[in-house]
C-alpha cells in the first residue's frame, strides 16, 4: 500500500508490529502452556502454578507413556477415525446429489423442494423431539445415531449448489445430446469441474465430525465402545474421570498425583494431528468462508 | 391439464426424483420428523405411547415456563451472553483484519494469520478443558489478575466472571478465523481509490477512514445483521462444559437449560415446549433482520 512517510506514521508501523508480535503469543501461549504441561514431572505440574514456558521439575514423556498404554484414547481414535470417512464420503455424495439435482432448471417441484431444504435452517424442531425420533427408530447406540442424523449440512448444500449453478449449460447440454446419463454427467463431467468446492466442504464435513461429541454423549448410554475420541475427552478432563488409566503405583493418591499430567497429555495426544496438519490446508478453509459469504 | 404436465416432469425427471430419494428421506426423517414432533410440547409425552398417542395438555408447559422463576433468569442470560459476544467478538476481527491490512511485509502478515487461526481449530472438549486450567485458582489468567489486587479464587465458579470468561475465550477461539472474510474484503476495495486519495494529501489513518472502512462497509452490514438475526442462538455445548451449579444464575441460557431439563431429568414435555419457545423467538428474529439486511443492503441470505 502506498502512502506518505511521516514521523506518525513510522510509530503506527512499529507499534502495529508488536501489537502483531503480542497477539500472535497470546494465540500461541495457552497451546505452548500445554505442550509444556505434558512433558512435566507429575509431582511438580501438580504443584506449578501459572503459566508453564518450561516443562516443570525437568522433561520427562511419562505421561506419554501412560496414555499411549490407555486402550479407551485408541478405541476413540479408532472411532472417529471411522466416523469422519463415513460420514465425510456419505456426506459429500448427498451434498453433491442434492446440489445437481436442485440445479437442473425444468423442475416441476424443484423450488418447492429447495425451500424445504432452506427452511430447516430458520426453524428446528429441537434437541428433544429429535431425541426422540431417534430413539423411536431403534437408533440409540449404534454407530449411524453418531453419523446419519446430521449427515448432511444445508449451509454446505447452499454452497454447493453456488458452485455448480456457474458450470456452463453447454456442457451438460452437449453431454445430454450426446447421450449421457445423469449419473455419467454427474461423476464424469460436473464433479472434476467442481473439485475444489467438493474439497472445501469435505474438508467442512471432516473437522466437523472429528470436533463431535455431544451426540455422542446422548445416544451412546450403554455402548461404550462406539465413543469417539471427543466423547474419551470429555470423561478424561472434563469429568476428571482418569481411572482408564493404569497409573504406576498402588497408591491410593496416584491417580490423583498424575490426573494432571494424564490430562495435559492427553490434550497433546488429541490435538496434535489437527494441528500439524492445518497450516498446509488453510487454503481451503479460506477459500470456505468466501465461499460461504456469496449469497446463498 | 394439471395431471399431464405432472406426468410429464415425471417422464423427463423421474430419474434426478429417484437420485434425490436418499436426500429427501434425510430431511424428512431427521428434520421434519423432530419438527413434527414439537406437538411433544404441547402433550404429556410419553416415550411408548409416541408423538401421536400421548395425552393433550394444551399450553400447560408454556405456562408453567413462563411464569416460573427460570424465564427471566434463562432470556437476560442468553441475550447477554450474546449481545456481550457481539460487542466484544463482532468488532475485534474488523480491526484485527485492519492492522493486518497495515503490515507491507507478505510473509510476517502470513505468519501471524496462521498462528491466529490456531485456536479455531481446537476442539471444544479441550478449549473447555484449557479455560478450567487457565481460570483456576492457580492458573495463568487468574495469577495474571491477582498481579492487580485480584484474590486468587476458582474464577469459573464466580457469578461475577462467568460470562466475561465465555466471550472473552470466544474472542480468543474466533477472532483470527472470523477475521478472513474482512481482509478479503479489504483486498476487493479498487487500489484506484487508494492512488486518489495520496494525491489528496491522505495519510494512513485517513485512508483507513475514508477509503478502507467505507469500502468493506457493506460486508460489516450484512455480517452485522446476520450475527443480530441468531442473537437467540446462543450454543450450549460449550455452556454444559463449563458451568456449574453454583453459577446457574449467570451460566444458564435456554439452550443448556433444555439440555439439563429434558435429557438430564426427563421433563420431556416441558423442555420440548421451552425448546420451541427458542426456536420461535430464533426464527422471527432471522425473518426480521433478513428483511432488514434486505432493505439496507439488498443483499440477504434467503
Amino acid at each position: 500500500m502506498k502512502y506518505r512517510k511521516t514521523a506518525g506514521g513510522i510509530t503506527f508501523t512499529v507499534f502495529n508490529h508488536l501489537i502483531m508480535i503480542l497477539f500472535a503469543l497470546i494465540c500461541l501461549m495457552p497451546i505452548w502452556h500445554t505442550l509444556c504441561a505434558s512433558f512435566s514431572m507429575p509431582y511438580d505440574l501438580g504443584r506449578s502454578s501459572g503459566l508453564l514456558l518450561w516443562p516443570a521439575g525437568g522433561f520427562t514423556t511419562e505421561g506419554y507413556a501412560l496414555v499411549l498404554n490407555n486402550k479407551s484414547v485408541w478405541t476413540g481414535y479408532l472411532n472417529t477415525i471411522i466416523n469422519v470417512s463415513l460420514g465425510t464420503l456419505l456426506g459429500v455424495l448427498l451434498t453433491f446429489i442434492a446440489a445437481y439435482v436442485l440445479s437442473r432448471k425444468n423442475l416441476l417441484f424443484g423450488s418447492v423442494l429447495i425451500f424445504l431444504i432452506m427452511f430447516t435452517m430458520w426453524f428446528d424442531g429441537g434437541l428433544i423431539p429429535r431425541f426422540m425420533v431417534i430413539r423411536g427408530l431403534g437408533m440409540l447406540d449404534t454407530r449411524a445415531a453418531l453419523i446419519l442424523p446430521t449427515v448432511m449440512s444445508t449451509f454446505n448444500f447452499i454452497i454447493m449448489r453456488t458452485a455448480l449453478s456457474e458450470v456452463p449449460d453447454g456442457l451438460v447440454e452437449s453431454a445430454t445430446i450426446d447421450g449421457a446419463g445423469h449419473l455419467t454427467i454427474m461423476f464424469r463431467i460436473i464433479m472434476p469441474v467442481t473439485k475444489a468446492t467438493l474439497a472445501v466442504i469435505a474438508l467442512y464435513y471432516a473437522v466437523g465430525i472429528w470436533n463431535s461429541w455431544f451426540p455422542a454423549s446422548i445416544y451412546l448410554s450403554k455402548n461404550r465402545a462406539l465413543r469417539p475420541l471427543q466423547l474419551v475427552l470429555r470423561d478424561i478432563l472434563i469429568n476428571a474421570d482418569t481411572s482408564s488409566i493404569n497409573v504406576p503405583s498402588d497408591a491410593a493418591s496416584a491417580t490423583d498425583l498424575y490426573r494432571p499430567l494424564v490430562q495435559y497429555t492427553t490434550i497433546v495426544i488429541a490435538t496434535a494431528p489437527i494441528l500439524a496438519v492445518y497450516p498446509f490446508i488453510q487454503k481451503y478453509f479460506v477459500a470456505g468462508v468466501m465461499l460461504g459469504s456469496i449469497k446463498g | 391439464m394439471k395431471q399431464n404436465i405432472l406426468r410429464r416432469d415425471l417422464r423427463r425427471n423421474g430419474t434426478l426424483y429417484l437420485i434425490l430419494l436418499p436426500v429427501l428421506a434425510f430431511y424428512i426423517i431427521f428434520h421434519y420428523f423432530p419438527m413434527f414432533g414439537v406437538v411433544m410440547a404441547f402433550e404429556r409425552f410419553n416415550p411408548t405411547r409416541g408423538f401421536i398417542g400421548s395425552d393433550w395438555v394444551g399450553f400447560k408447559w408454556f405456562e408453567q415456563f413462563f411464569g416460573s422463576y427460570y424465564f427471566s433468569r434463562l432470556l437476560k442470560n442468553t441475550l447477554l451472553l450474546s449481545l456481550k459476544d457481539i460487542l466484544i467478538g463482532f468488532p475485534a476481527p474488523i480491526i484485527l483484519a485492519l492492522l493486518l491490512n497495515e503490515l507491507k511485509s507478505r510473509r510476517f502478515k502470513k505468519t501471524i494469520q496462521t498462528i491466529s487461526y490456531m485456536p479455531y481449530f481446537i476442539s471444544v472438549v479441550v478449549m473447555s478443558k484449557l479455560i478450567i486450567e487457565f481460570f483456576s485458582s492457580t492458573g495463568a489468567v487468574t495469577q495474571l489478575f491477582t498481579l492487580f489486587g485480584m484474590s486468587p479464587t476458582n474464577m469459573l465458579g464466580d457469578n461475577r466472571y462467568f460470562q466475561s470468561i465465555f466471550v472473552g475465550t470466544n474472542l480468543w477461539q474466533y477472532c483470527g478465523f472470523n477475521s478472513i472474510i474482512y481482509l478479503a474484503a479489504i483486498s476487493g476495495v479498487d487500489p484506484e481509490l487508494y492512488d486518489a486519495s495520496i494525491v489528496d494529501g491522505a495519510n494512513r489513518w485517513q485512508q483507513t477512514l475514508h477509503v478502507t472502512l467505507p469500502g468493506i462497509s457493506t460486508t460489516i452490514i450484512i455480517l452485522l445483521i446476520m450475527r443480530l438475526g441468531s442473537l437467540f442462538s446462543v450454543g450450549y455445548e460449550k455452556i454444559i462444559l463449563l458451568y456449574s451449579p453454583a453459577v446457574y444464575e449467570t451460566a444458564d441460557t435456554i439452550s443448556s437449560f433444555v439440555y439439563r431439563s429434558g435429557l438430564k431429568e426427563a421433563n420431556y414435555s416441558y423442555a420440548a415446549a421451552v425448546n420451541l419457545f427458542n426456536s420461535l423467538m430464533n426464527f422471527i428474529l432471522l425473518i426480521s433482520f433478513n428483511a432488514l439486511s434486505r432493505k439496507l443492503t439488498e443483499r440477504s441470505l434467503f
